[in-house]
């Protein structure tokens, strides 16, 4: 049995603990991951990092020594891996299964380590415990040199956004401290660093086992001048301190309204730096405030920083709930739906593309769908994969599209900002951890502006309530005829209103657009975007499309408050509507010379419940009109 | 206006941080969230937190504290002023079937805590419908919680597989469960017990007066040091209290937690103590020591917080 010293506290701590403890109340923290693999001796390394930072108790040597006797594998020698293995199964089995915890801490730092298995089929949990790490230290056992596993856990933490990489050559004892063993690996690694994009990282010959260049300077490897592993750990520069000087950003987590005076806003902050007065953005709505206070119960703060939690009170009352986020009015982060995301998939049931799953960032929570993935990444070999899914432990890259607009930064900007979880609505498994790339094209720096007239404004102003009265029906059914004919009536009550027809709208707006399914869906929603903007200023809408399908019906109705759309099926069979072919489409679609025609080739999804239901067999255009006009007359509500 | 953060936030305020961060969480999205409140520093800690975070509202949450009749008196008294000074609800549980079979931790040895915490607080967070609670445990105390999540998953008996914890990345944590599922969040996960100290010192937090260092009736049994808290305490013959300076570095059921003798009367004089004092904290308890190491592993799977 090696004779270790017993725990020897700080002289200070006898001789002056007030002096001792001013001095630990300045301590920065930083966090850090280790990565290698079972025999890189990575579970002794921290066991070393405790013991020499003295956070091993006597009773805790006792029983380290008494089961390094019982089921050590270090022979007669304290086996420090029992320390930190600490499941019952894993000792039985004698691995590592999932990330541990550790603390320890010097005069300068607090540290917090998480201890993640190497094993490929625990990629998750290495990207877990790297999602809050400053740095990670990469274990290679100096006997093999760089391996498949390094590479692996290289790119891990450089995909997860870690800039500081310290390669820690562990075991340098068993190749007797061999400086051109040392140099070679190093060589080789700098080789793959710089191919995946790892800027620099700082390599360290040790033994965890030993204690060689842990702690201090170790007179074995004379020919090593850069800093021990402790001393390098308390010196590194905090990602938290570089986040400081990036633009503001508080994902608001709740609001604090204990009576009817008091709201804040209160959050951690994600970056940058606030103080009363600043003028702030308040994303997804885009209205803007000031910062009145920074309240907390210790007193109002000047000045609150990066990685503060704090409750923010503003200088007028906007809109502003969980999920939302405040941001420096002047740099405020974009807000999309459409994200290029990297996944890695961390569930035993694969990602289902096109499922709606919980997509968690920031603080909000909204429901997304992926697409199906580009590609996916081989961790070992780095190429790239095509793939239909991801599986448990797969990293992919893929769309992700959002059922409403969130404020995000890119990951390599912001982990708060960039980073999501993916949830199973069903099992409520965390199945996905994701990090924004960039949002795609179309949603791009689109930001919401905020408008002081307001759409209730618009509508006060004419008299009338909005109203989008969608006409649907087959080719020849009479809708024109009718929406123009109500509008006539409209406006001759001094309504204000315009009608949007199918044909006109497409000699402009959709000119670019044909009649497959996948166009006739992407007419019915630029319509339905147009019509809903017109609802906005107030106007009474008429749209007259045959738009054959439900779901986008529906998507239209969805885009508009409860009661505005109003649904008008003019239903004229087929037969009848063929008969008539006003436009002379029907013979040429039975001919083959017009294809994908509704009704001859291509299917018209009749309304299940319209809120008027016109049957031109039985009601002429002019009744048909009448009895709309009054229906949506009967149906408004006074103007407010 | 209070002193101004410099840029670079301190360990203590960086942890303070993330506990309120979490202790915000929870109450935006659990149903009806509790706090399990011991009494001990942990507890005293947390609370203090949860002030923090919903200041100037008091925290929306009850306190709830599983009984065994067995606390130091101490411990009583300031447990209902610490929730009256919060503004919060207390709420004690005692498990019925341990009152009625006058469970105790002289005849009853590890049965004394199956039945009036491990049980006790599974029939308290069914009784109330609870479906998240807070628990002041940190993963620096003990092996098996060293791999614990902040936020950890219980089924719907209350057990925790260690296998099948969620993962939690970033500052993102997932409180989404089934009905009848709960989930038990540490915010003081990352806090060490000198972290806690030095937290108590610079908050100026109201902790149990059995921490510092007075003079006790005491009993030297089994090679611990217990005091002589009530009448209840049965006296083997020839055992007479004897007076001694003495203080507790953990509080639980007072037959069972050991004290150690000390001079040390104010918190730095603690803290000294804690520093140069070479055996961990819970050496003094007598649940760890029950089956070998894997016990405390053993007592959480079966519901045990």
């Amino acid at each position: 049995m090696a004779t270790v010293p017993a725990y020897t506290p700080d002289a200070l701590i006898a001789a002056d603990i007030d002096a001792y403890l001013a001095q630990h109340q300045t301590k920065s923290l930083l966090r850090f991951i280790t990565c290698g693999s079972v025999d890189d001796g990575k579970s002794t390394l921290i066991g070393r990092l405790l013991y020499d930072s003295k956070m091993i108790f006597e009773d805790q040597l006792a029983a380290l020594e008494n089961d390094s006797k019982r089921v050590g594998t270090q022979g007669q020698e304290i086996d420090f891996a029992l320390l930190v293995d600490g499941l019952a199964a894993e000792r039985e089995q004698g691995i590592t299964i999932d990330v541990a915890y550790r603390f320890f801490a010097t005069e300068k730092r607090k540290f917090i380590v998480a201890d993640t298995p190497g094993h490929e089929q625990y990629t998750r949990n290495m990207v877990t415990g790297a999602s809050t790490a400053d740095l990670a230290v990469i274990l290679i056992d100096a006997r093999k040199g760089v391996l498949t596993q390094t590479r692996r856990h290289s790119y891990l933490a450089h995909l997860i956004g870690i800039r500081h990489i310290v390669l820690a050559v562990n075991k340098m004892d068993l190749v007797d401290y061999d400086q051109a063993i040392f140099d070679r690996i190093v060589t080789d690694y700098a080789a793959f660093a710089e191919s995946i994009g790892i800027a620099g990282f700082t390599a360290i010959p040790l033994s965890g086992f030993k204690g060689d260049n842990i702690a201090a300077a170790s007179a074995n490897t004379p020919w090593y001048g850069g800093p021990a592993l402790i001393e390098h750990l308390e010196t590194v520069t905090l990602d938290s301190e570089a986040a400081v000087v990036r633009p503001f950003r508080l994902p608001v987590q709740w609001v604090n309204r204990p009576d009817l005076d008091f709201r804040g806003f209160a959050g951690l902050i994600a970056s940058g730096t606030i103080r009363p007065g600043d003028a702030v953005r308040v994303l997804p709505s885009g209205k803007t405030s000031r910062v009145a206070r920074i309240v907390t119960m210790d007193g109002d703060l000047e000045q609150a920083v990066a990685g503060q939690s704090v409750t923010l009170t503003l200088t007028d009352e906007i809109d502003c709930s969980r999920g939302d986020v405040i941001a420096a009015a002047d740099a405020p982060p974009q807000v999309a739906d459409q994200f290029r995301a990297t996944i890695v998939w961390m569930d035993g049931e694969p990602l289902l593309p096109g499922r709606a799953y919980w997509l968690k960032t920031g603080a909000g929570t909204v429901s997304a769908t992926v697409q199906p993935p580009r590609h996916a990444i081989d961790v070992n070999t780095l190429a790239e994969l095509s793939v239909k899914t991801l599986s448990l432990n797969d990293i992919g890259i893929a769309d992700v599209f959002t059922d409403r607009g969130i404020a995000f930064e890119p990951y390599a900007d912001n982990r708060d900002l960039g980073g999501f979880i993916l949830i199973d609505k069903i099992t409520n498994a965390t199945v996905a951890a994701g990090m924004i790339d960039y949002c795609l094209r179309r949603s791009q720096n689109v930001h919401w502006q905020s408008i002081d007239i307001t759409r209730e404004a618009h509508a006060t102003q004419k008299n009338q309530n909005p109203r989008v009265l969608w006409f649907t029906g087959l080719s020849g059914s009479g809708k024109s005829t009718i929406a123009n004919l109500v509008e006539k009536k409209l406006h001759a009550l001094g309504k204000h209103s315009f009608l949007l027809d199918g044909d006109n709208v497409r000699h402009g707006l959709n000119r670019d657009l044909g009649f497959t399914d996948a166009d006739r869906v992407e007419n019915v929603r630029r319509v339905g975007e147009v019509a809903k903007l017109m609802a906005d200023a107030g106007l009474i809408v008429l749209t007259a499309f045959i738009s054959p399908f439900r779901a986008e019906r529906d998507l239209a109705r969805s885009m508009l408050p409860a009661g505005e759309f109003v649904e008008v099926f003019v239903d004229t069979p087929l037969s009848v509507a063929e008969a008539r072919d006003v436009k002379g489409l029907y013979a040429k679609a039975r001919s083959g010379t017009l294809a994908n025609f509704t009704g001859i080739d291509s299917p018209y999804e009749p309304p299940i419940a319209p809120e008027i239901h016109v049957d031109t067999t039985r009601e002429t255009p002019e009744a048909a009109a009448e009895r709309i006009v009054e229906h949506v007359l009967g149906i408004w509500a006074p103007v407010l | 206006m209070t002193d101004i953060p410099t840029d670079r936030l301190t360990h203590l305020e960086r942890l303070e941080a993330e506990s309120i961060h979490i202790l915000r969480e929870v109450v935006a999205e659990a149903e009806r969230p509790v706090m399990l409140y011991s009494v001990g520093k942990d507890s005293a800690v947390m609370l203090h937190l949860a002030k923090k975070a919903f200041y100037p509202a008091p925290p929306t949450f009850p306190l709830l504290h599983v009984d065994t009749t067995w606390k130091f008196r101490a411990m009583y008294d300031l447990r209902d002023k610490a929730a009256r000074d919060a503004g919060m609800e207390l709420l004690v549980h005692h498990n019925p079937d341990a009152m009625a079979r006058g469970i105790n931790p002289f005849d009853h040895g590890s049965l004394h805590t199956d039945l009036w915490k491990t049980e006790g607080l599974k029939q308290a967070l069914d009784h109330y419908g609870f479906d998240a609670a807070f628990g002041g445990a940190r993963r620096d105390e003990e092996k098996s919680r060293a791999k614990e999540r902040v936020f950890s998953f219980r089924s719907a008996n209350h057990r925790w597989d260690p296998k099948a914890q969620r993962p939690e990345l970033w500052h993102l944590y997932n409180a989404r469960k089934a009905k009848g599922e709960s989930i038990r969040v540490f915010p003081l996960s990352n806090w060490t017990e000198l972290d806690i100290w030095q937290y108590i010192l610079r908050e100026r937090i109201e902790i149990v007066p059995l921490y510092f260092a007075a003079p006790r009736p005491t009993v030297e049994r089994d090679g611990m040091l217990l005091m002589v808290d009530d009448d209840r305490f049965r006296l083997m013959p020839g055992e007479v209290p004897v007076d001694r300076s003495i203080r507790f570095r953990t509080l639980g059921c007072y037959p069972l937690t050991g004290a150690v003798e000390s001079e040390a009367a104010t918190l730095s004089e603690v803290i000294q103590e804690m520093l140069l004092t070479t055996t961990s904290e819970r050496q003094g308890r007598a649940i760890d020591r029950d089956a070998g190491s894997a016990s405390m592993e053993k007592k959480k799977q079966e519901g045990y917080f």
